[in-house]
């Protein structure tokens, strides 16, 4: 039966989530924006609490972590439709970022490296990598989209990968312990050697080169991560250890189906928060938005307003579907992308145009819309930008390889 | 979900399923060219016998709230579309064309889409119908499988539809007696739901057909727009500024005294007949009134058929979106597809992007409608992506095209012309 309410049995963990949102993220946002590199304290505390809501079972999957795909759900017996620990992971995401999206980037445990272990890590791995705090390395100097075109190379020796090369924009690669590194086993079999090892800090031959200064999520840490001759042990890597021609890049694309959705959960907790600020502003100023009445028949504002919740509404909506989809064990790579896509770019649209309608007012940093309008630009960039997006959506709908849609 | 097996009875046991039948059919209807420019007195074809009230009025009860997330529709939902989609496939599709140039939608589609029970979804079993459950996502489902295949086709087969909805919903037992069961019976009365009105900025809260007190009822003046197949209506409800009132929705049959109808074609949606409904001096009884005629009522009906009329956009727009998937794959230029080309293919994906976040909407939106949550942001919401990007859609499935998009070879620049109602229409149809 169609139903896009928040489900029941999320919906105090949600009231939870906004509050803690609100006490220890965004009572810290401007804060740890104006201290760029600082590390938030706070969220030690946080963590500790997202660590043990997801223990207690109430909160599974509060954070980015909560993305795999296999176990079932007590509380869905007799519904064959299932609401699950993506739809949870989700709604709590567009809570954290409704208050803070960098202070949630820099949640401990929550890396988009953990998404990508519990994502593709067997079983042995999922308890070996409990508790690590991992961030995710792909990106590389000479390239960003074309993740194809890795360069960091892993060489089996023993029962060892020695890895070489330099990975740029990690995010949280200061802060986490462990670093999920992109490399290929043998640059001349293309995509499909391209494996994802986990890579502990604590191994001679990692280290961190230095920080980013960035526009926004300032509070999230960027790193450029340096590889030189680090040795991994080879039950570090994640996934299948064969060269599988066949499958491609598939295998590894696979984390994405269910990070995207997370990533257009934080553009929809972003905007929603330029939106509820700007009403209050607008409203503060006396204007009157209608529901009802024709939107040419009011003020350019309301008008604009409404323009903007619709586009955000649908984009929360494509971003529950992606979520409920992967739930339900069904394929999502298409709507996970059609979220991504237009998640990413509405969350950046709106904080803007919040921006502009609040005047100077919504320009200083008196307020934080200004603050959600640079912090948004990354959300329609990383884990895939718009454009990767639609060429991923225009693919799988004409039924396109990638070299027929270049 | 209450529509139970007797829709599904009646959809089984149709003559639609027999394919050529049908096609034969559509294609014997013989119509004369535009009606532009012909003004007649109403229809007077049928005379309701009016019946006292016997108690109170029979409503639908609300759907209850699941609490899941979900996304698939119900059994019966899905066979129902199923039906539709195939019947606006074989019989909308094929057409469209000759319906549009008679500016009329043949007599013996709306009598399938009778047959079907279109008009029975909202009536309540004890009036005839085949409801327990107020189903607006039904409704939806419905207006879309319909659009998909011609959209100025469907909104003439929901036309009589929304009058008994309206009826259904907001009637007096008076009212529900005496019109309902011609309604659910065998030769379905041609009625039109009238909201609103030809000028600039219309809002239908501020009406300027009025109706002043009489010693009888009201004398009602002015002139509404949008009014599908007006020549051939029976009944028609009426929006109205009532005096001491505001907006009020109000029973007409077409036989009054006063009552006039011009024919009144628009760029598109011509197959809908769309007429002006012009009242001079037109006297009704007081208990014209729909039901108490309280202005919840009024708003509930002006949000419902907004509701209907974004439902009918996801349709047109899923028609745009699988004929250009089609066509730039197999049209050629510089020597490849060119599907092949980002600037084309990006174009597509925008189009499926977009639709999908207007149908999630409008399906949120009616979803809070049947369970009796509040629904006034969420029709909002999904009247401006349909209105903002149903147009878009429209726009970019000429310009995939190019010239070809432009010339009547393809159905895209008639649905360029269906999809500019949306966001703009109001009244006419209803979920």
């Amino acid at each position: 039966m169609i139903n896009l309410e928040t489900p029941r049995k999320f919906r105090p963990f949600i009231k939870q989530a906004h509050q803690v949102a609100e006490e220890f993220l965004r009572a810290n946002s401007r804060k740890y924006d104006l201290a760029e590199h600082a590390y938030p304290k706070e969220l030690d505390l946080l963590a500790s609490l997202v660590d043990g809501m997801g223990d207690s079972g109430q909160g599974q999957g509060a954070g980015a972590a909560g993305v795999r795909r296999d176990e079932t759900d007590e509380d869905d017996k007799g519904s064959k439709v299932k609401n699950g620990t993506n739809m949870s992971s989700v709604l709590s995401i567009i809570e954290m970022c409704w208050a803070d999206v960098g202070l949630l980037l820099s949640m401990p445990r929550q890396g988009l490296g953990n998404s990508a272990i519990a994502s593709v890590a067997n079983e042995e791995q999922l308890e070996r990598f409990k508790g690590t705090w991992a961030a995710m390395a792909i990106t590389e100097p000479s390239f960003g989209s074309d993740s194809a075109a890795i360069t960091t190379t892993a060489v089996k020796d023993g029962d060892a990968y020695i890895l070489n090369g330099e990975k740029i924009f990690v995010t949280a690669g200061d802060r986490a312990d462990s670093v999920v590194v992109w490399a290929t086993l043998d640059k001349s079999l293309g995509r499909a050697a391209i494996k994802s090892f986990l890579v502990p800090k604590s191994l001679p031959g990692i280290r961190v080169e230095r920080l980013e200064h960035k526009l926004g999520i300032r509070s999230s840490d960027t790193a450029v991560i340096v590889l030189d001759n680090c040795r991994v042990p080879a039950e570090n890597l994640l996934g299948n250890p064969e060269i599988d021609t066949k499958q491609g890049f598939a295998g590894a694309m696979a984390t994405f189906d269910n990070t995207r959705p997370l990533v257009a959960g934080m553009a929809v907790g972003c905007a929603r928060a330029a939106l509820e600020d700007v009403r209050r502003l607008l409203e503060d100023a006396g204007v009157v938005i209608d529901y009802d009445r024709p939107v040419q028949s009011q003020s350019y504002a309301a008008a604009t307003f409404i323009a903007m919740e619709a586009d955000w509404e649908a984009a929360l909506l494509l971003t529950l579907e992606a979520a409920w989809l992967a739930d339900n064990r069904k394929p999502n790579s298409m709507e996970a992308s059609m979220a991504k896509a237009k998640a990413g770019r509405v969350g950046n649209q709106i904080t803007l145009r919040c921006v502009e309608l609040a005047g100077t007012l919504g320009y200083s940093e008196t307020e934080l819309v200004e603050k959600w309008a640079r912090d948004s630009k990354i959300l329609d960039i990383f884990e895939g930008t718009q454009q990767i997006q639609q060429l991923i959506v225009a693919r799988r709908l004409l039924n396109l390889t990638s070299s027929e849609l270049r | 979900m209450g529509i139970g097996l007797a829709v599904l009875n009646r959809i089984a046991s149709s003559p639609t399923i027999d394919k050529l039948k049908l096609r034969k059919t559509t294609e014997k209807a013989v119509y004369q060219g535009a009606k532009s420019g012909f003004r007649v007195a109403g229809a007077t074809t049928r005379t309701f016998k009016r019946v006292k009230s016997s108690g109170k009025p029979k409503r639908l009860a609300r759907t209850s709230d699941s609490g899941v997330f979900d996304l698939e529709p119900t059994e019966d939902q899905q066979m129902i579309v199923g039906v539709i989609k195939e019947f606006a496939a074989e019989v909308l599709r094929p057409g469209a064309e000759a319906a549009e140039s008679a500016n009329d939608t043949p007599k013996e589609v709306l009598a399938q889409t009778s047959e079907f029970g279109l008009t029975l979804l909202n009536i309540p079993e004890s009036l005839g119908g085949l409801s327990e459950d107020r189903s607006a996502v039904t409704g939806v489902l419905v207006a879309e499988a319909l659009a998909e295949g011609d959209m100025g086709q469907a909104v003439a087969c929901l036309a009589p539809a929304a009058v008994a909805t309206a009826i259904s919903l907001w009637g007096s037992d008076a009212q529900q007696q005496t019109y309902l069961p011609a309604f659910a019976g065998d030769d379905i009365p041609t009625a039109a739901l009238a909201v609103a009105e030809p000028r600039p900025l219309f809002d239908p809260f501020e009406l300027q057909t009025t109706g002043v007190t009489t010693d009888s009822g009201f004398r009602l003046n002015g002139v509404k727009s949008a009014v599908v197949r007006g020549a051939e209506a029976e009944l028609f409800v009426v929006a109205v500024d009532i005096e001491g009132r505001g907006p009020t929705l109000v029973l007409l049959e077409s036989s009054t005294d006063g009552v006039t109808i011009e024919a009144d074609p628009g760029m598109g949606l011509r197959a809908a007949g769309l007429s002006r409904l012009v009242l001079t001096d037109v006297d009704i009884p007081a208990d014209a009134i729909l039901g108490d005629g309280s202005t919840d009522d009024y708003r509930e009906c002006v949000r419902l058929s907004r509701l209907a009329w974004a439902g009918l956009a996801l349709g047109a727009a899923r028609a745009v979106l699988d004929y250009v998937s089609d066509y730039v794959k197999t049209r050629t230029a510089f020597g490849e597809p060119i599907a092949h080309r980002q600037a084309v293919a990006f174009m597509v994906a925008d189009i499926a992007i977009e639709l999908e976040g207007m149908r999630l909407t409008t399906l949120r939106a009616a979803s809070r409608a049947e369970q009796g949550a509040d629904y006034a942001r969420e029709v909002a919401l999904a009247r401006r992506l349909t209105a903002e990007y149903g147009m878009k859609i429209g726009t970019d499935g000429v310009q995939l095209l190019g010239g070809h998009g432009f010339v009547k070879e393809h159905p895209v620049e008639r649905w360029y012309r269906d999809l500019r109602a949306i966001g703009l229409m109001e009244g006419a149809v209803l979920v």
